[in-house]
């Protein structure tokens, strides 16, 4: 075991796919020589060459078009988006091929593509590095979605999607590489080595894809949530007392339904919380599945903690991201209407 | 692994620790191209894409068929222009370093393109700019503290706190937002000078991109739209040899002049040394008289090099060698032009340093401006209502729902 943050956890991941699976290649913009611009792929390019961490022009679209066609012809690519919102140049290719090369071919072409990209805001980086579009993939039928909240999970579902056949969105929490974040800015910054999950093993282990994890057993409300705001969960339960089951649901495509409605029957309440904008996010599929499924024993109509229907906006910040007092106010909005 | 690749990887010359290589790097003479008229057939006028538009010479005169043959005023306000940039940088870069901006993005030794481009067109000209040529701000004519207050997202921020700095925009100065985006802004320059054309004005459009960003479709697009409908379009790429740690060769720079893309989408391209004012000048304003006289767009390769960091998140002392600015064959473009107009009489080393200094002091005088509208962390502060502003042209009842919720969840100044 080793002490990780989760961009050496996820390098690690990449190490070992790229020493056990000579047909693991990267691709990226400024992910070779330079390591990445989160340092992510630092030293892969050294150890493994420039033939097979390669770094692209800039050009999403073609990043991802040419890693459709080195999957078909027998490659396992894993690319590097370097923000989230940098993703779009890259839809045409992701939605209309790489999502449903296996279905429009009857099975006969497939290509294992992972994307990686980091999402969220917490850096000051304005509407084009804050981005979290999570919801927008698992919209599109074909790509498993999934975003871990620590290097532990981070490093082992890595491993599972490059492994896994059918195309990945991995993202990022870019909040998180260096350490865990509650949601207070004003607080100094945590290393991941104060917590269970920044220990990290250094060889081979998988995390599976589609499988939720309770982070935390609570009796009075269940907490849907991913990414970062797991921790912010976490942080606003203790603070306002409540005790809250936390679901970190990892993999949003395909979704872990039993972990949670078994939670949601067991406590009766529901908070679904993520820092994406709400309307129409991945919320919304959760909040239905919950009513679909544990309706007759709902105590309290669902609450939702995201973020603002508003571009990230760069000084409005803190007032824009789903912090503790959002979540304290669903934690009791839930708690008061079924009293 | 067994199986041996036959992938041609592009390597740049010199990382750090190895000395600087420019021996890739293609120029000509200062006064040997040809200037074509401006409505020759493209196919006739290939010659421009693969040599170098060039006018200043070692002895810092002015030669050649390109020469502009500009009054020593206009040089002086180009150069002032130029300076003013530069001094600009350097403490926008400062401050950031102090940590009261978020960001920064430097253009140092690439302030010739934006000035020089800048003059040679009409305030009327709309001009969609990357987020590197900040000159063209300065040379229309900006306020410092205009520029400086959308840095610090203050009270009296163009982009209502929403933006990271430098993406500025000019609507009544006709520069539009800067987007984040890479190459959005290509094509679309092409259809606002193709409405200029369709409402039979003869404005143009201008636009910048990097040499890296040639690579994503949106520089495609433009090429193709911009030739179809002939539109009166200058689409400029700056060829500043890093986008990021991204060098030239892996846009393609390798194989073919970024300039010699035009021809092949029927479009004139012209490779000029982005460094030198009076050859950047000169073939602007080839181009805009190309598309004044309904000849169509014109393709610019601005040959220069990103003397700074991308960012001020960026560290090129890895991906570089260190000595490689100093080195650069096409010079500086502040220096040539300074040399150029004291090798012409019209300009002294005791006026630069004078001038130098009253920016300077202009600079400094702008900041303390621009601070009293506030910063990230002293007041005044942005009312955050603004937030839910312009997502819709009239705020919609949902967004109104959720500002009041802000409101009544976190009441200003308390803990989140």
């Amino acid at each position: 075991m080793a002490q990780m943050n989760m961009v050496q956890a996820i390098n690690s991941a990449m190490d070992i796919m790229l020493s056990r699976d000579p047909d693991v290649v990267l691709m990226g913009e400024d992910i070779g020589y330079f390591g990445g611009v989160f340092r992510c792929t630092d030293g892969l390019q050294r150890k493994y060459g420039d033939h097979r961490v390669l770094d692209t022009p800039v050009a999403e679209g073609g990043i991802l078009g040419a890693a459709i066609g080195m999957g078909v012809n027998g490659l396992r690519p894993v690319v590097e988006i370097q923000f989230a919102d940098y993703i779009y140049p890259a839809f045409d290719q992701l939605t209309s091929t790489l999502a449903r090369i296996r279905y429009r071919s009857g099975g006969d072409f497939w290509s294992p593509v992972t994307i990686r990209t980091p999402c969220g805001g917490g850096i000051r980086g304005g509407q084009t590095h804050s981005q979290s579009p999570e919801g927008i993939f698992t919209h599109v039928c074909g790509i498993k979605v999934v975003m871990p909240s620590n290097p532990y999970d981070a490093k082992g579902l890595l491993i599972s999607s490059i492994e896994d056949d059918d195309p990945v969105v991995f993202f990022e929490p870019k909040r998180l590489y260096n350490g865990p974040f509650d949601g207070d800015p004003n607080k100094p910054a945590v290393p991941w080595s104060t917590r269970p999950k920044g220990e990290v093993p250094d060889g081979y282990y998988t995390v599976p894809i589609g499988k939720a994890e309770i982070v935390r057993k609570g009796a009075d409300v269940t907490v849907l949530t991913y990414g970062t705001l797991v921790h912010v969960a976490e942080a606003a339960a203790q603070r306002a007392q409540i005790d809250a089951e936390i679901i970190d649901i990892r993999t949003m495509v395909p979704l872990d339904v039993d972990t949670i409605c078994t939670s949601v029957k067991k406590t009766g309440r529901c908070v679904v919380a993520h820092e994406a904008t709400g309307f129409s996010g991945f919320g919304a599929e959760l909040s239905a599945t919950v009513q679909e499924q544990c309706f007759w024993t709902l105590l309290a109509p669902i609450e939702r903690v995201t973020g603002w229907d508003t571009p990230y906006p760069h000084v409005f910040e803190w007032d824009y991201f789903p912090g503790q007092a959002r979540m304290i106010a669903a934690f009791t909005a839930v708690m008061e209407a079924s009293a | 692994m067994s199986r041996e690749s036959r992938l041609h990887i592009p390597r740049p010359p010199a990382r750090p620790g190895a000395k600087p290589d420019f021996s890739y790097l293609a120029t000509s003479p200062a006064g040997a191209v040809k200037r074509p008229d401006v409505n020759a057939n493209t196919r006739d006028i290939e010659f421009l894409s693969t040599e170098m538009v060039r006018v200043l010479d070692e002895q810092h005169t002015a030669i050649g068929p390109w020469n502009p043959h500009l009054d020593p005023p206009d040089l002086q306000i180009g150069l002032r222009h130029m300076m003013l940039t530069r001094i600009f940088d350097d403490r926008m870069l400062r401050i950031q370093r102090q940590g009261k901006i978020s960001f920064y993005m430097k253009c140092t030794g690439e302030e010739a393109v934006a000035v020089a481009q800048c003059m040679a067109l009409r305030p009327a000209d709309m001009l969609f700019p990357s987020y590197r040529v900040q000159g063209l701000q300065i040379a229309r004519g900006r306020s410092l503290v205009d520029l400086m207050c959308q840095c610090l997202s203050n009270t009296r921020d163009m982009c209502k706190g929403r933006q990271m700095p430098v993406m500025y925009h000019w609507g009544s100065g006709n520069i539009f937002s800067v987007g984040g985006n890479l190459t959005t802004q290509f094509p679309q320059a092409v259809g606002w000078a193709m409405a200029a054309a369709i409402k039979g004005e003869d404005h143009l459009a201008a636009a910048w991109i990097g040499e890296g960003s040639t690579a994503e479709p949106d520089f495609h697009h433009a090429l193709t739209f911009a030739a179809v409908y002939q539109a009166p379009v200058i689409l400029n790429v700056v060829n500043n040899q890093w986008a990021i740690s991204t060098f030239q060769g892996f846009a393609g720079g390798e194989l073919k002049s970024f300039a010699a893309r035009g021809p092949g989408y029927g479009i004139p391209g012209i490779r000029v040394d982005g460094n030198d004012y009076l050859a950047v000048h000169a073939v602007t304003d080839w181009a805009a008289e190309r598309a004044r006289q309904g000849a169509g767009p014109t393709l610019i390769e601005l040959v220069t090099y990103r003397a700074a960091a991308h960012s001020t998140s960026d560290d090129p002392s890895r991906y570089r060698p260190k000595e490689d600015a100093a080195q650069w064959p096409l010079g500086d473009p502040v220096d040539r032009l300074k040399n150029h107009l004291i090798a012409i009489g019209e300009w002294s080393e005791a006026r630069q340093r004078a001038m130098e200094s009253e920016l300077t002091d202009m600079v400094n005088a702008s900041w303390q401006e621009a601070i009293t509208y506030g910063t990230m962390t002293d007041p005044p502060t942005l009312d955050r209502d603004l937030m839910f502003e312009d997502v819709f042209k009239e705020v919609p009842p949902h967004l109104k729902k959720q500002r009041e919720q802000m409101k009544a969840l976190l009441p200003k100044g308390e803990k989140r």
